[in-house]
């Protein structure tokens, strides 16, 4: 039986698909076979950042549609074997997704892989909720702005209500924190939220903290998720919240913002 | 393609269905009309799209005529969605089948349709619906009428943005209530956290139901429909564990030393 991770966040352009991107490759590359969904019918992103889009043939829907078999959509990644993408359409309409076929679909992937990513699109309409439906862990990928804090707060009380787990009254999806586009300069500036306030409202569990960063981008424009570039910030950060999830306890990092150089040698103050 | 296999095409399953239940005290349209409306203001998200059980118990004990489909059609004419009646009297019952609204029967009611409620048996006994000596009501406004007493409900997980939660009793909560949550009690309330959402006590008029929070960041708070919205309270009383009641119609807010 495989774990279902749902990437979620109510608000838009968080980070949503980056970090599915990223989390998917990195379970993929510690050994786990991982099939990475793209829920964002109409608006294809997730292949893009793999860099597949152009080995794209059939999508989801076509799958819940019967038209193609899960082995004829699912694309194998370029950089690790044990990393699969289902990409969704660009160009069917929303209604194809269903309950019904997304469990259908979730079942048969359930018996060959070990972690299936839903890469959930913005907003708490059907897309949203059908991703996190069949979730067992959710992702709550949170900007530091109160904006996002509050549509991530709406998420959590989705995901306690509307699941399958909260149906069927069995124990609830396992919610946990992922702090992105977090730039710590500008929180000391107070010009946007930190860890202590965001974690005020929300109270989850901190998975980690992607720092802002310009790898993000580029790593993107190059078709690869940011957790290969093991130089940056952010792909270390997302290689951090794979192992924290997997059970490692690592001290967080990338709270207090880059070390300066006479700051690493005298020691700051922590 | 699903019922090929050995998948059942269906199944029961007992549940319970969480629906307010509106209890008349007058058989004037206009009057629960405009109270009606008085109370969705308070908490529209609470209402939007409600199911509702109607009561007809108090008003049929004063032998108060009522054009049952009128209700219907005024409740569903604001956005309710009436799931049942209870305590109708033949006429009414009648009017209820055609209008395909279930009749709940008095003596099960309570544990199977609402969460949270649990009866006293005095007050189930009471189905006759005609009695021609009807004990005479000084008065029929909702404050008259003394509480039903109620299980208390309690709930340990935080109550997040957009939920919301109506506890027929008391409603205990040890987790924090988010901004944009409603929490609802025909009794008490005691929140032993942070409360940043709206918190309405005493909603079925009972003026000494109180509210006791840890934190008292709320958008808005209410003890038998006088409120409070966050602009008017103090913020003094941040991070302090209050409690909150009713004085001669006004909310006074008091530290817990
Ligand atoms: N840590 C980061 N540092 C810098 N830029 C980032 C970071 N994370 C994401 N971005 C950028 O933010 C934008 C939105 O990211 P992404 O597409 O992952 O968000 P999303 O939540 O999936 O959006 P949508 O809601 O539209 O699906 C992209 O341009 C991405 O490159
Ligand atoms: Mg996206």
């Amino acid at each position: 039986m495989a774990r279902i991770i749902v990437v979620t966040s109510g608000k838009g352009g968080v980070g949503k698909t980056t970090t599915s991107a990223a989390i998917a490759m990195g379970l993929a590359k510690r050994g786990h076979k991982t099939a990475v969904i793209d829920f964002d019918v109409g608006l294809r992103n997730l292949d893009l950042i793999l860099g597949c889009e152009r080995r794209v043939v059939y999508d989801f829907i076509n799958v819940i549609n019967g038209e193609a078999s899960l082995n004829q959509a699912l694309i194998r990644d370029k950089n690790c074997n044990l990393l699969y993408i289902l990409p969704a359409s660009q160009t069917r309409d929303k209604d194809a997704l269903t309950q019904e076929g997304v469990g259908k679909v979730l079942d048969e992937l359930s018996k060959d892989f070990e972690y299936i990513v839903c890469d959930s699109p913005a907003g708490i309409e059907k897309g949203a909720n059908l991703a996190l439906y069949f979730a067992d862990d959710a992702f709550v990928v949170t900007n530091p702005e109160i904006s996002s804090v509050r549509d991530s707060d709406r998420m959590l009380g989705i995901l306690s209500s509307k699941s399958r787990r909260a149906e069927k009254n069995e124990e609830p999806i396992k919610e946990y924190l992922l702090l992105t586009r977090y730039d710590a300069d500008r929180v000391k500036l107070g010009e946007m939220l930190s860890l202590e306030d965001v974690q005020e409202i929300l109270s989850l569990e901190l998975l980690g903290i992607i720092p802002e960063s310009k790898s993000v981008l580029s790593a993107s424009n190059a078709g690869m998720p940011v957790i290969l570039d093991e130089k940056s910030e952010a792909g270390q950060a997302y290689a951090d919240v794979v192992a924290r999830y997997l059970g490692e306890k690592l001290p967080h990092r990338f709270i207090d913002g880059k070390q300066g150089f006479l700051k690493r040698l005298f020691g700051g103050r922590k | 393609m699903l019922n090929t296999s050995t998948t059942p095409a269906l199944e029961f399953k007992s549940s319970t269905f969480f629906s307010p239940i509106l209890i008349l005290f007058t058989n004037d349209i206009a009057a629960i009309e405009q109270t009606l409306h008085e109370k969705i203001k308070l908490a529209p998200e609470f209402f939007k799209d409600s199911p509702v059980i109607i009561d007809l118990r108090e008003l049929n004990k004063q032998n108060q005529e009522l054009d049952f489909t009128c209700v219907i059609e005024l409740l569903r004419r604001i956005g309710f969605f009436p799931v049942g009646i209870r305590g109708g009297n033949d006429q009414q019952n009648k009017q209820a089948r055609a209008l395909f609204i279930p009749i709940d029967t008095v003596r099960d009611l309570g544990s199977s349709i609402v969460i949270g409620e649990t009866q006293k048996p005095e007050a189930v006994q009471q189905t006759n619906i005609k009695s021609e000596t009807a004990p005479p009501k000084e008065s029929v406004k909702p404050a008259a009428i003394p509480p039903v007493p109620a299980a208390a409900t309690l709930i340990t997980h935080p109550i997040r943005s957009g939920q919301r939660i109506y506890a027929s009793g008391d409603l205990i909560i040890l987790s924090q209530v988010s901004a944009g949550a409603e929490i609802m009690a025909e009794g008490n309330i005691h929140v032993y956290n942070t409360l940043r959402g709206r918190a309405l006590a005493g909603v079925h008029g009972n003026t000494a139901a109180r509210i006791f929070c840890f934190d008292l960041q709320a958008e808005l708070i209410s003890i038998a429909g006088d409120y409070k919205t966050s602009e008017d309270i103090n913020k003094q009383t941040y991070k302090n564990p209050v409690q909150i009641y009713l004085q001669d119609h006004a909310l006074i807010i008091k530290e817990i030393a």
